[in-house]
């Protein structure tokens, strides 16, 4: 086992945990049943996912090019994401699909915390 | 244990779970019971994409996907932005009010229309 392999090994075992964390997300949209919670599990792939995936590839190639481009597409990845996250989750509000009583800022209404 | 027949192990592994992720995603796509839900899976199965072309690319040594994943993760948010632009408009769809065990009684509760009854007549244009 050189250094090489064990390299080899530890991209593999980056991109095996990548995948993992798609499965768990597309069974986190299966079963949770409200808008927030989907976006939720949603956006686990978007970053973590998808930055393990990166992190498996440059500890693949192990060239300068290839690791720039990597670098790239993981600042891309952060910079897009909360935009679209943004606009879809004030869409989901003005359209009436968040229950105002799930939305909490911090105010302390004198209601009671129902157990919902 | 080679290093060749643990990279084969892990390949076929790997491929398994990007193709049952992305079958579940798709089954979220079909069945969601609102447009958003639909956003939100289609988002979740762009970036199920990248994983899987960045294994691709680790697996077989073919960095020419790299500039691929490069566009991808650059548009791949318009499309959700553009549907949530588009079933959102300012004033043009009516508040829904959420289920009758979800009201609220205090009037400073952050729910816009849910402790009055909607107006029958016409719509209150106000500045949002």
């Amino acid at each position: 086992m050189s250094l090489t392999d064990v390299l080899d090994v530890a991209g593999l075992v980056c991109l095996l945990l990548g995948a993992m964390l798609c499965v768990a997300a597309s069974v986190g949209l299966l079963r949770f049943p409200d808008l927030l919670t989907r976006m939720h599990a949603g956006t686990k792939p978007q970053v973590l996912g998808v930055l393990l995936v990166i992190l498996g590839v440059g500890l693949r190639t192990r060239s300068g090019l290839d690791v720039g481009m990597l670098v790239l597409i993981g600042v891309f990845q952060l910079l897009t994401i909360p935009a679209g996250a943004h606009m879809v989750g004030r869409a989901g509000f003005r359209t009436g699909q968040i229950a105002p009583t799930d939305i909490h800022l911090g105010r302390s209404s004198g209601a009671q915390h129902d157990s919902t | 244990m080679s290093v060749d027949s643990i990279e084969t192990v892990l390949t076929w592994i790997i491929g398994g779970l990007l193709a049952l992720s992305a079958f579940l995603t798709l089954i979220r796509v079909t069945i969601g019971p609102s447009v958003l839900d639909r956003v939100v899976a289609s988002d979740t199965m762009v970036s199920i994409v990248v994983c899987a072309l960045g294994a691709y690319a680790a697996l077989t040594e073919a960095w020419t996907t790299l500039p691929l994943l490069i566009s991808l993760s650059l548009v791949g948010f318009m499309g959700s932005v553009a549907v949530a632009r588009f079933v959102a408009r300012d004033r043009d769809t009516p508040f829904i009010p959420p289920a009758p065990d979800r009201l609220e009684d205090d009037p400073r509760s952050l729910g816009r229309g849910a402790t009055r009854a909607p107006q029958p007549g016409g719509r209150t244009g106000g500045a949002s």
